[in-house]
């Protein structure tokens, strides 16, 4: 059941992403294998849209794609509706980067770890804004109030704060950039569930008063239904189903959804190796 | 009961004293019976599990008592921990690699395994591994008994840890966080096997897990953990439906009402 319909051409799209493709070779051999596969999909300004998949669904690299990090074989990126180049210059990223940034699953990987964590956030206002130093460290303790963290966090090393925390900075080092979009992979993932919920209610709500456009990679469907308004559903690199959120997860058509659905954990639920099998079975017939 | 543990403590030296991880807890396993340790990082969940194998830090100190069959093993050590160790309980964790030496194919795991604790002759234990490699739903069991660690999935690994593991039907497996590292599917998947193993040969299973859902899926009790303490203990129903300490309202509150579609609705149609 391939869908490459985006639907009409939106006036109001933040992210258009048109039969988007990447191969990727495994090892020194001939195979290679396909990452994304004619992947389009429009993200609507204001909006949150998840992408969900499980490992090797194409989910992370075409988040790469769109930052930047990772060329297309084929295929278009358009930010506000202006397409951006495959091969990206260096001059061509910082802009893109001042439109876009991006969450990752672990923060330790954008923050050094001997240096205090205000200095991961000035950096970001050095690149992105002409403010001079005694402007970051007013703007540095803003962002940090805005996300929930005090002045004392400010000089704070990576390992003396918590994983909630660290997030906490990441957010607040995406925010210094003034984006109109955050790629959020993963970024609750490695969280104990009561700090995922604290961190997804920071983002809802910065979402709702700084305007933000949000693509949220996740493999968790708890995750999708408390922040996203659509989702996609990707595996092996083509999207198998997309729609609104309460339609995907409430009547999901594909039978990849369903299986996905049908071992997610939730009060309730119980593994059936029968049903799994069975929808196995319907997703390669 | 047939794993009791009763007030253990444990403390860990570190700059400035002594760090207590574990504060009196007290739970037990009876025969058969599937017990969930639910908590989130630093609960002490994990130590729990170490304690009872044994395996805690060297500089740790331990009080309290951990009794299986009767038998107290906080004063095991040497021939009888080995004894314990290799027949009556088997531990599952998070990351299958760790067990699996890389260089090895899987038959010898399992055939090396059967043959030491069991005392096997080879050909036996390469027909046993057979069985149970079956038993874990593992299609193509020559391919795999021939394939190497890292020739295979994190699933499929998980799956041949869990043969080993049932192979010496041990009466009590440890399992921590044993599906954490793996995609949802496959997660669901190997809950599902090793469940099914579990009730057919009658093992007892003690699960530590940060997901409430997923103890209570596989579960006949769930002690909630937070702080080295045991904050709660009972039936999943219960616990979902009339949480007594506010720390498991919590847990529970911080997962969505689902709206989400399951297999009993219908086709999806």
């Amino acid at each position: 059941m391939s869908d490459t319909n985006t639907g009409p051409v939106s006036e109001t799209a933040m992210i258009t992403v048109n039969g988007l493709s990447k191969t990727f070779r495994t090892g020194v051999g001939r195979a290679t294998v396909a990452a994304l596969d004619d992947v389009s999909l429009v993200v609507e300004a204001g909006s949150c849209l998840a992408v969900v998949g499980e490992s090797g669904s194409g989910k992370t690299t075409l988040a790469r794609i769109i930052v930047g990090l990772e060329s297309a074989d084929s295929g278009t990126v358009a930010v506000s509706g202006r397409v951006v180049a495959h091969r990206a210059s260096r001059r061509e990223l910082r802009r893109r980067a001042s439109e876009i940034q991006m969450v990752f699953q672990d923060p330790q990987s954008s923050l050094n770890r001997r240096l205090p964590v205000q200095t991961a956030v000035d950096e970001v206002l050095r690149v992105h804004t002409s403010l001079g130093r005694d402007a970051r460290r007013l703007r540095c303790s803003e962002l940090f109030a805005l996300v929930g963290l005090s002045d004392e966090h400010l000089r704070a090393l990576p390992e003396e704060l918590s994983g909630g925390q660290r997030q906490r900075v990441a957010i607040a080092r995406a925010l210094a950039a003034d984006p109109s979009v955050i790629i959020l992979d993963e970024s609750v993932a490695a969280l104990d569930v009561t700090v995922q919920g604290q961190i997804l209610a920071l983002l809802d709500e910065l979402r709702t008063a700084k305007g933000l456009t949000y693509l949220f990679i996740t493999h968790d469907l708890s995750v999708v239904q408390l922040i996203a308004d659509q989702v996609v559903v990707m595996r092996r690199g083509k999207i198998v189903e997309r729609g609104a959120t309460a339609d995907v997860l409430g009547r999901p058509r594909h039978p990849y959804t369903q299986l996905l659905l049908a071992c997610a954990p939730r009060p309730g639920w119980k593994p059936q190796r029968g049903v799994i099998r069975a929808l196995r079975e319907e997703i390669t017939s | 009961m047939m794993l009791d543990i009763r007030s253990l403590s444990l403390s860990i030296a570190v700059d400035g004293g002594p760090k207590e991880i574990l504060h009196d807890v007290t739970l037990a396993v009876g025969r058969g019976e599937a017990v969930g340790l639910v908590g989130e990082s630093g609960s002490g969940k994990s130590m729990t599990l170490r304690s009872v194998l044994r395996t805690e830090p060297r500089n740790a100190t331990v009080t309290g008592a951990i009794a299986l069959d009767g038998v107290d093993v906080l004063s095991l050590k040497g021939e009888p921990l080995r004894q314990l160790r290799a027949h009556q309980i088997a531990m599952i964790a998070q990351n299958p690699h760790a067990v699996l030496n890389p260089v090895l194919p899987i038959s010898r795991y399992l055939v090396e395994g059967m043959h030491d604790a069991q005392g096997l002759s080879v050909a036996a234990a390469r027909l046993r591994a057979g069985e149970l490699l079956e038993q874990v739903g593992i299609d193509g069991v020559d391919r795999v008994l021939a394939s190497y660690p890292h020739q295979l999935s994190g699933g499929m690994l998980q799956r041949v840890v869990i043969a080993g593991a049932i192979a010496g039907k041990p009466s009590l497996i440890l399992a921590d966080e044993p599906t954490t590292a793996l995609d949802v599917t496959t997660q669901a998947e190997v809950m599902a096997i090793l469940d099914d193993c579990r009730r057919e040969l009658g093992m007892a299973l003690l699960f530590v897990t940060h997901d409430l859902d997923l103890a209570a899926a596989v579960c006949d009790r769930i002690n909630v953990m937070k702080d080295g303490v045991v904050v709660e203990t009972g039936v999943p129903d219960q616990l979902r439906d009339h949480p007594a300490h506010p720390y498991t309202q919590q847990l529970m509150d911080s997962r969505p009402a689902s709206i989400m579609w399951s297999p009993s609705d219908g086709s999806g149609e």
